[in-house]
């Protein structure tokens, strides 16, 4: 029993071997240890401002309760506006606010039964209830408020002239009162892991490698795969720190709320970091310099920033764009931390993107290792 | 020596592409002894160690160290040896003592027997007062010493050192070697690169390597014993004129100014060299001094690479 426990114990020995150098050369390092704090921090304050721009084909539910030709025609008025896409059908104010909440839709168009009679009245004919968690999309379905109601009018449902109240009552979810920052705050979450995590990890690798210590090192027992480990687990730590600087500093200063649970949001972050980590690993094992390194990481860092839905709402971006936002670690992270933080999503509601980034850090870490031969040649 | 062989190779070659780095090398290295390459830069030596190591796959050619295949066996291996590399590969931003301990770990020694070894390489190798000091912080010797006690701590049966003192002054080199010798003496097999003469002086047997051929190897007494040529020294004024004159001639193989002498190798079939030089030379001979004296292991690595071999 313990004969064949050995070998396991002797590779957690050096693996604990080289995460406690690792973590010791970084707080000598004074500089990075300093950036580790100061990242988060000037870009959480830099970053308080938002961009905004047109957002089509949003994804939204419907809850039709009236059934009628009325409702129809208004469907089919919102649909040619190509702001929204209705992509499902919903029966109750729950399961509406359940769409929401997964962040399968971004909102849900109440239809009720007495649509007619709000017609006559030149009352709103129906509500929309809104994640406002991203402003961009809030603002453009906000901004079908007043939709003129022409067809409608034009089809003469009722002698009622045309309305000049708002056709829709709207109610917005999460972010009432529509600060980007709240929106903001939790996606530069997954900007900072990106940078900081990436950049760590490939450089320092690399940094063995420039310095002569890699040398050493594949001449002694250590494996690849427990190289990587034990390289990789101290910044485990360091993401964590940083996460918890820029949530609770964006709570403390931009007033953003924590909706979802604590261990939930801890636990997501701990998979992105890993993912993130085995990204910066993978470049090291190209990298041949810590420059070259570093070019790699600002190449994967920008459609991070610009196309994970951290900038841009996906949503607005063209079908090869959402393909890569698709494959960058970044996309579904800020999925989940926005779903958690803000909409109180819970990760069972958030699986497909978890397990993205689980299969993404498994990969990952394969191919690392394999390509890092202890081999010269 | 009827010690058994530590490292054995058959017709080891390796190729950087187009480059032959390492040309059909044999090697048959007897245990407990220190074991020299000696050569230019350039001359195979790193590559041949690193293909002992298994750190690189030969294009060509059998490997046997300890009793392992390699580079089949080279993780097997890596518990038995200790490599330094040519460059100081230590962390420099962690210290002396942390470096040692992250070497043990890395080899698994257990926390008593660690610290143990600790203790007793500080001591051997005088880092003791300088164990807190940062690695980056130390002289070219202390590093060294460090190194090597990091190289040694799991007590390895081969020691792989690649040109070890190159950054290190004389007398730290000198005592660098003692350490050798004691390492040597309680059994551990050393190879060792260097192209100082005095150090491949000082093995028990070297290979002297150019452009990744051998071209000699044998213990340096029976390398100098053998050299095939005769050296003169002679003195006087204008020894660089002398030199032009006397490498022209065909008996004479080569000729080096050393201070204020002109050392001269002559082939061997010459039966009195100064006096043939006398003859040869007369005007340009004319008072000067001549003296036989005994081949170094210099003129022996002049007679067998470069220029000379090709008289």
């Amino acid at each position: 029993m313990i004969r064949t426990l050995q070998p396991i114990y002797y590779s957690l020995q050096r693996i604990k071997a080289i995460m406690f150098k690792e973590l010791r050369q970084l707080a000598r390092d004074r500089p990075t240890f300093g950036m580790i704090v100061m990242i988060p921090l000037i870009q959480l304050l830099l970053f308080g401002y938002a961009i905004n721009t047109n957002v089509r084909h949003l994804p939204v539910a419907l809850m039709d309760n009236s059934h009628s030709e009325i409702a129809r025609t208004l469907i089919a008025d919102l649909t040619a506006t190509q702001v929204v896409d209705f992509i499902s059908e919903v029966y109750t104010a729950t399961q509406a606010t359940e769409a929401l909440t997964r962040g399968k839709v971004r909102a849900a168009l109440i239809i009720p039964n007495d649509i007619a009679q709000r017609l006559n009245d030149d009352r709103p004919l129906a509500q929309w209830i809104v994640d406002g968690s991203d402003t961009m999309v809030s603002n453009a379905i906000l901004n079908l408020k007043n939709m003129p109601l022409s067809t409608l009018n034009n089809r003469a449902f009722s002698s009622a002239i045309i309305s000049t109240k708002a056709t829709f009552e709207m109610t917005l979810f999460y972010n009432p009162e529509r600060r980007s920052e709240i929106n903001i705050v939790p996606g530069l979450v997954g900007i900072i892991l990106t940078m900081t995590m990436i950049l760590f990890t490939s450089a320092a690798l690399v940094r063995e490698r420039e310095r002569g210590n890699l040398e050493l090192l594949i001449t002694t027992p250590v494996k690849p795969m427990e190289l990587m480990i034990g390289k990789i687990v101290p910044y485990v730590f360091v993401g964590l720190v940083q996460m918890t600087i820029v949530l609770g500093l964006g709570h403390l200063i931009f007033d953003v709320p924590i909706n979802g649970r604590i261990d939930q949001i801890f636990l997501a972050a701990l998979m992105f970091i890993c993912a993130s980590l085995t990204l910066g690993m993978l470049i090291s094992t190209v990298a041949k310099t810590q420059l070259q390194a570093m070019q790699l990481t600002v190449f994967l860092l920008i459609p991070s920033i610009l196309l994970s839905g951290f900038m841009f709402p996906y949503e607005g971006m063209p079908i090869l764009a959402q393909w890569i936002a698709e494959a960058l670690p970044a996309t579904h992270f800020i999925r989940i931390i926005r779903g958690i933080v803000l909409r109180a999503a819970t990760l069972s509601d958030l699986w497909p993107d978890l397990l993205w980034l689980a299969t993404f850090t498994l990969l990952g870490l394969l191919v690392a290792a394999k390509r890092f031969k202890k081999r010269l040649d | 020596m009827e010690n058994a062989i530590a490292i054995a190779t058959e017709g080891l070659t390796h190729k950087f592409g187009e480059f032959i780095a390492v040309d059909h090398l044999n090697l048959s290295i007897p245990e407990k002894t220190i074991y020299g390459f000696l050569g230019p830069n350039g001359s195979g030596k790193s590559t041949s160690m690193r293909l002992i190591t298994g750190l690189l796959t030969p294009t060509e050619g059998t490997i046997r160290v300890l009793g392992m295949d390699i580079p089949a066996q080279s993780e097997a291996l890596r518990l038995h040896i200790g490599y330094m590399t040519q460059k100081f590969s230590l962390y420099e931003d962690l210290s002396v003592i942390e470096n040692l301990r992250f070497i043990a770990q890395i080899y698994n020694l257990d926390k008593h027997r660690s610290k143990q070894r600790i203790a007793e390489q500080l001591h051997a190798y005088g880092l003791d007062i300088y164990s807190a000091h940062l690695a980056g912080n130390l002289s070219g010797g202390q590093r060294q010493r460090l190194a090597l006690a990091c190289a040694t701590i799991h007590k390895p049966e081969l020691l792989i050192l690649d040109e070890p003192t190159s950054a290190v002054d004389p007398e730290n080199r000198r005592d660098f070697w003692e350490k050798l010798f004691d390492l040597c003496d309680s059994g551990t097999t050393i190879l060792v690169s260097t192209h100082y003469m005095d150090e491949a002086e000082r093995c028990h047997g070297i290979a002297i390597l150019e452009n990744g051929i051998k071209r000699a190897d044998g213990s340096p007494e029976q390398l100098m014993k053998d050299l095939g040529a005769q050296v003169v020294e002679i003195d006087g004024e204008n020894l660089r004129q002398l030199k032009q004159q006397l490498i022209a001639h065909s008996h004479i193989i080569s000729a080096a100014q050393q201070g204020t002498h002109l050392r001269v190798l002559i082939d061997e079939k010459i039966t009195q060299p100064q006096v043939w030089l006398q003859q040869e030379f007369p005007e340009i001979m004319h008072g000067r001094e001549l003296t036989l004296v005994r081949p170094s292991l210099e003129d022996v690595f002049v007679h067998c690479t470069g220029e000379g071999r090709k008289k």
